[in-house]
Parts: C-alpha cells; structure tokens; sequence
C-alpha cells in the first residue's frame, strides 16, 4: 500500500493584473510562498513539477530553479489545457507516493491579462485557389462556418445540452446567469479574486453577450496569477513539527482522467463523462462520498459549465442539477458550498495556476485560515478541473485528523 | 453554373446535398475527419456512409464575440441526425432564442461560401429549421 501524501505547504498569488511581474517573478513568488508556508526550503524538494501554458515549452520548471535554487533535481514541465495546475500537483502526488521523493513542489502560473478570447485564432483570408486541406480537406477556415471554436461558445453548448436532456421549465438565460450572481457574490469576500464586485441579476444579463447564454461576467476572466503546492509523504511528515503536523491537509484522493470515446465526442466536446469518471474515482480512493463534502471548487470556466459539473460530480440527483441550484444548495449558505472563492468567472483564470489555486481554496477551509469567507468547521473538500481536449483533475482534501 | 468545391470534403454536392462520415467497420463508431484508426474500438478498417439529412438541434449557442474575420452573430450547434451528431451552424432564420429552441427539426441545407480566383464557388452547409 503507497503511502498518504499531504499539503504541507500551499501558497497563491493576488489574481489580477500584474504588469511589472513576468511568469517566472508569479512562479517563484508562488513556489517560494508555498516553501515557506510548509517551513521547509529548495534543497529539500524531490521534484519539481511546472505549468505555464502559454509558455509550454519554455522549460518554466528550470526558469524557477535558476532564480530559487538549481538542486538538479528532476523537473516536470507539464501542459494539459486548464487541468495543467492539477496536472503538475498530481505529478508531484505520483514522485511522493512511488517513494522517489520524499517532498515535491508543484507550481503554475500564467500572464493572461488583457488577452482577447482564447481559440479560434485569426481568420486567415481565404485562399486564392481553393485546395482541399487538413483532417476535414477544407478548402476555407470552418470556425464561424462549421459550428464555434470559441471556448464561451463550445461551453455554452455543454450547458445548452444539459437542459435539452433534463427539461427546464424557467427561462434558460436567466438560470445561468444566476449561478454567476452567486459567484460573484462570493467573490466579495476573498480579496485575492480578479473581480471582488457583487453584480445583480440585472447588470449580468445585461452585460455584452458573447456567446448566448454565457455574457462577459458570465466567462472566466483571464488574469495574471500563480499557485504552488509542497507535498510531503506521511513518514516524513510524521518527524516534523505539531504544528506541521496540524496545518498539513491530507491530499485523499488525486485524479486525472480523459475523455472516453463515446457518440458525439468528437463534435461537441464532452466534459461530463471524464469527470464522471474522475469523480467516482476520487470518491472511492477517499472512502468519502459527495454527502460528505463541505465545500466544492468546481471549474466554472462559464456560467453555463457550472451546473452539468453539480450532476457529474455527484452533488445532486441525476438530471437534477436545476433543481439543486435553485434550493439554494450551492451558495455558502447552502448544503454544499460551490465556488466560495468566486470561481473562475470572479477569482480570474490564469490558466495553469487554476488547478493548484482551487486546491489553495480547499486548504484555506480546511485550516480555518479563510477569514470572512470561512465555511466552518469544514473537514472535507473537492477541487475539480477541466481541460478541453481533454483532461480532468479532481483532488479531495481532508483536514489533519 | 460555376464550377463548384465543398467547403469540407465530408459534404457531398449534387442533386440531393448530404454529408458522408466514416464508419468503423467493427464497432459503427462515425467519424468526420481523415482516420488513422478507430478511437472506439483502435480498428482500422472503415466504410462510408451517408448521414440523414434531418435532424434535431440539441445543442446550440448564439455567437456575439469571434474570431477577427468570422462574421457574427451566428448560431452554432449540434444536430442528431438519426443518432449521428453533427457539428453546425443552424442557417436561414434570425440568430436570437425567440427563433432557435432546443429540440427543433431542423434539415441540410447548402451556401455559398466564397468564390476563388478561378471563378471556383466554395459550398458550405448549414441545417435550416422546416
Ligand atoms: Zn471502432
């Protein structure tokens, strides 16, 4: 049997614009506030595991090294979409657990303030001659002609389908923009979030649209920011400090799953079985159940994503995810608190760091360290995120007995 | 008439308009794109086959913000066609929800997407709603 691995140290930046840092000032900042929030150093890492997704293949892993402390160990640099932050803690989670390391540091981080709308890219103009080319022998760009390859537009299909399977009775635009009223309500109380203001039902819907449902407060925001995780095994952790010992969050399960082939995959993407998947895993791996959770970071990269990620993770009954969010269920007050950080539509989206700032979130609660925006005595907690292409992490988190 | 090229080489022209996809000969998985094998079953072996040209939108989003160059608004969306989906825009009515509602019948319909230097006219297809 593998050894537990724990959250010794976790740190995340101020999401946001940061125009005099480059990716490797957010990185270091993250990784050297992570080492010192577990009270260890550089030299006693094992591993490094590194995303910047706009940066992949940058070597961002040996960048921070050589500005916090080239030890030779092996690094990591990992890309897997949004699920890149996830991808490189789980990296750093298999070293510990295989017994190569003993302490691991996993770190993302992305510069994306002020950039536009992310895929689909610039229509070239057409050819000249028309000549058949690519997997499809198109003789002119699909995007805008064959469907959207525009991130607010693909997920607002993933909502779309959702309540064409489980009918919804109320006024569709209106449901998803209150999911992103609630967190954007949340928001006011983490003062690390891009976006801290509280928005009226009003102001969202009327807000530009992008891709209907989803309107601009309704999409992530793309910030600047950065997150990093140290990890330690639980032989060693056992030799350190009581309070060590008592701020450590246990990591009881770690995932990452695909996407299985199934009908229609290939032409709308499909975010909801590979975190089906991930979730039944990470339940079973964690001995707890979805009942058990005192909070949820789920990856709200729109409105419209946030309610088929309550069906695929469990936290209401199948096909039920309308009805749950409106019980109230999701907001902090409510039976299982979503998003308390603000999600992605108000904390912001720096791409790679997503995945370890959720599990920052988690940790937070765990501790009792989250101020204002404290869930009490949560005891349990789940981090998931998605890749488009695609890729999920889902980490449950339990605090120190 | 022009001389006439699909914009995909999926959409076949001619009299009755319609799309091809390719059929994994162990386990029927369709595909679109140009195969190396089958991402169902890993075969390697497939056929072609006509998809219908009616459907059933169960998906769909109304685009606002694109690509430079792509001309907004437009509705994108997934059509079940009898147990295929298929990607597209949904064509030929006005792009807002009081129009377009989930679960429409809606069938193949062609346009012209451009036209080259030689005078060479570029088929696109939609689904229009009937
Ligand atoms: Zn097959």
């Amino acid at each position: 049997m593998a050894e537990n691995v724990w959250i010794l140290g976790i740190h995340m930046t101020k999401f946001g614009k940061h125009p005099d840092k480059d990716t490797v000032d957010l990185a270091t900042e993250a990784a050297m506030g992570a080492l010192n929030d577990a009270g260890v150093q550089m030299k006693d890492m094992g591993i490094l595991a590194a995303g910047s997704l706009m940066g992949a293949g940058l070597g961002m892993g040996q960048s921070i090294q050589k500005q916090i402390g080239q030890t030779g160990i092996p690094v990591y640099n990992v890309a897997n979409a949004c699920a890149t932050g996830a991808t490189a803690l789980r990296t750093a989670v298999m070293s510990v657990k295989a017994g190569e390391s003993d302490y691991g540091l996993a770190v993302g981080v992305e510069k994306l303030a002020g950039a536009g709308l992310l895929a689909g890219g610039a229509r070239k103009s057409d050819e000249n001659v028309f000549t058949p080319s690519g997997r499809y022998g198109a003789v002119a760009p699909v995007d805008g002609r064959i469907g959207t390859e525009t991130m607010p537009g693909v997920f607002a299909q993933i909502g779309m389908e959702y309540l064409h399977e489980h009918e919804y009775g109320g006024e569709q635009f209106e449901l998803f923009a209150r999911i992103s009223e609630k967190n954007h309500a949340h928001s006011t109380l983490n003062p690390l979030a891009a976006y801290t203001k509280k928005m009226s039902l009003e102001e969202i819907m009327g807000d530009v649209m992008i891709a209907y449902p989803n309107t601009r407060p309704m999409c992530s925001a793309n910030c600047d920011g950065a997150a990093a995780a140290v990890v330690v095994s639980d032989s060693v952790l056992k030799k350190l400090s009581k309070e060590q010992q008592s701020r450590a969050v246990k990591i009881a399960a770690s995932i990452l799953t695909t996407d299985p082939w199934e009908e229609a995959c290939q032409v709308l993407p499909n975010v909801n079985t590979l975190t089906r998947n991930a979730a039944k895993q990470a339940y079973e791996q964690a001995g707890v159940g979805p009942e058990d959770l005192d909070l949820v970071e789920l990856h709200d990269c729109f409105a419209t994503a946030e309610l088929v990620h309550y069906d695929n993770l469990g936290l209401c009954e199948p096909g039920g995810a309308t009805d749950f969010f409106e019980s109230g269920a999701t907001w902090r007050d409510g039976k299982t608190p979503v998003n308390v950080s603000g999600g992605l539509e108000s904390k912001g989206h720096p791409i790679a760091a997503t995945g370890i700032a959720n599990v920052w979130e988690i940790c937070h609660h765990l501790r009792g360290e989250a101020g204002d925006r404290q869930i009490e005595g949560a005891k349990v907690g789940l981090a998931h995120v998605i890749g488009l292409g695609s890729a999920c992490g889902v980490h449950i988190l339990e605090k120190a007995a | 008439m022009a001389k006439q090229i699909p914009l995909v080489d999926y959409l076949v022209l001619g009299d009755a308009p319609h799309l091809v996809a390719h059929e994994c000969a162990s386990c029927g998985a369709r595909f679109f794109d140009r195969r190396n094998a089958c991402a169902s079953c890993s075969g390697t072996k497939f056929k072609s086959v006509d998809v219908p040209t009616e459907g059933e939108l169960k998906a769909y989003t109304i685009v606002s913000f694109a690509a430079p160059g792509v001309p907004v608004p437009f509705v994108a969306g997934v059509i079940d066609c009898g147990g295929t989906s298929v990607r597209a825009n949904v064509i030929n009515t006005d792009p807002d929800p009081e129009h377009v509602k989930l679960g429409m019948k809606v069938r193949l319909a062609t346009n012209v997407v451009g036209t080259d230097d030689e005078g060479t006219e570029a088929i696109g297809f939609g689904f229009e709603p009937y």
